[in-house]
């Protein structure tokens, strides 16, 4: 099929593919903007009310351990937020950030389904089952 | 010390780590996880958790950058893609069986071999457009800019780019790291593609790599906010700053520098795992 192409149709799709890319990549750069800001403000809360205790990261603490400040879960994120906790708002930034390159493949999955390309449509799901897999089950 | 200065030194430290990462193209986590083991005793696992967050931002920041230059390959990215987020997925299950010893040995050498990619010269071979079947059918294919024409290229080997890009998803999830030196190997030597499709399609990549492995990261408590949040920041902020230095600077001098840093590192992580002091 990709030999029927003429070289004029080839440059038109590779012209689609420029265009979902730059608004992929604009989509990418929101998310992460976005991201950062709540990641900064989480950060200048922390610090304000954090004290002059001496922070150390040099022993792991496992996330059922009393002394692990991990946010380990998306629930606890939310009980995080609702508690209003500047590490919850931390958390909420970076899960933004996680979500991000997901909601990349997703818009890509979209555009290939708009392009009529069922293949890349296909692989691009593929990849999304994989991310959603390691989110909701990784552990 | 309290959290506020040490706070702000771990953000001027991966300030620096993404500005030097931006401008050698290694990325800034591979130099953030050592110099937070290393010099700020973090334990590892909490060090591969922040840097691991950081390479997503800044591979998803500097996206728009690289997708107007007209190089990355959306198809061949993708399709690469299910080799490294499944080999993200593995690597990143095995960060809880192997020691941290064994990390950071595996660390190490990755440093040692990032050094070593960093000098190669960004010459492009000649374009292959010789069929190759698989790629042909998986349409493994694209034109880039070249002075005033366009030229096309088709990839080689595709099995071969495929099961490299496996391990470098399995290097990005046991280590936290964009794994980029691995990818561009892929594309570059294993599939033939032209070095600036390869080094910009492997941007693009990193983040949707990291993204696979950062689910299971956070569950197993690896990403600390208090931690995440100045590491995330500032390698984003210097490789931001890098990467505008970069359009205007010659970086030869730059790159031997700190290829001589990454060195150094390298062979104290092994030292240090070694010895059983990581």
């Amino acid at each position: 099929m990709a030999q029927a192409h003429s070289g004029r149709q080839q440059s038109t799709r590779s012209q689609q593919d420029q265009k979902l890319e730059i608004a992929i990549a604009m989509l990418l750069r929101s998310g992460v903007f976005a991201a950062a800001a709540l990641v900064l403000l989480g950060g200048v809360l922390l610090l304000r009310h954090g004290g002059a205790h001496v922070p150390s990261y040099a022993v792991f603490h496992a996330p059922g351990d009393p002394r692990s400040t991990a946010l380990p879960s998306i629930a606890s994120i939310i009980a995080g937020l609702r508690g209003g906790s500047s590490a919850g708002i931390i958390g909420l930034g970076l899960l933004v950030l996680i979500a991000t390159p997901v909601a990349r493949v997703a818009f890509a999955a979209a555009g290939f389904a708009r392009e009529r390309d069922w293949l890349y449509t296909a692989i691009s799901a593929l990849v999304l089952l994989i991310l959603v897999f390691s989110l909701l089950h990784g552990r | 010390m309290t959290i506020l200065t040490f706070t702000l030194a771990i953000f001027a430290t991966s300030l620096v780590a993404g500005l030097l990462g931006a401008l050698t193209g290694l990325g800034g986590g591979v130099v953030v996880v050592p110099v937070l083991a290393l010099l700020f005793h973090v334990d590892i696992r909490y060090a591969i958790g922040a840097s691991l967050v950081s390479v997503i931002a800044t591979s998803s920041g500097a996206a728009a950058a690289y997708v107007r230059e007209g190089f990355s390959n959306i198809r061949i990215g993708m399709f690469l893609e299910v080799a490294t987020t499944l080999g993200a997925l593995g690597g990143a299950y095995l960060t809880a069986m192997v020691s941290t010893h064994a990390i950071g040995i595996v660390f190490g050498l990755v440093l040692l071999y990032s050094a070593v990619a960093s000098f190669r010269s960004d010459h492009d071979h000649t374009p292959r457009t010789a069929s190759d079947p698989l790629a042909k059918r998986l349409r493994l294919e694209g034109e880039y800019p070249v002075a005033e024409h366009r030229q096309s290229y088709v990839a080689q080997r595709v099995p071969a780019g495929f099961g490299i890009m496996f391990l470098a998803g399995g290097l990005s999830g046991l280590l936290g790291i964009g794994s980029g030196a691995v990818k561009v190997l892929a594309m570059d030597q294993a599939m033939r593609l032209p070095f600036k499709v390869s080094t910009t399609t492997s941007n693009f990549m990193i983040g949707v790599t990291a993204a696979a492995s950062a689910g299971i990261y956070l569950s197993r408590g690896y990403i600390l906010p208090s931690l995440a949040m100045p590491v995330m920041l500032g390698v984003l902020g210097g490789s931001l700053a890098g990467s505008r230095i970069l359009v205007r600077a010659r970086v030869s001098t730059l790159r031997m520098v700190f290829a001589v840093v990454i060195v150094a590192l390298g062979v104290e992580m092994i030292y240090s795992s070694a010895t059983g002091k990581l």
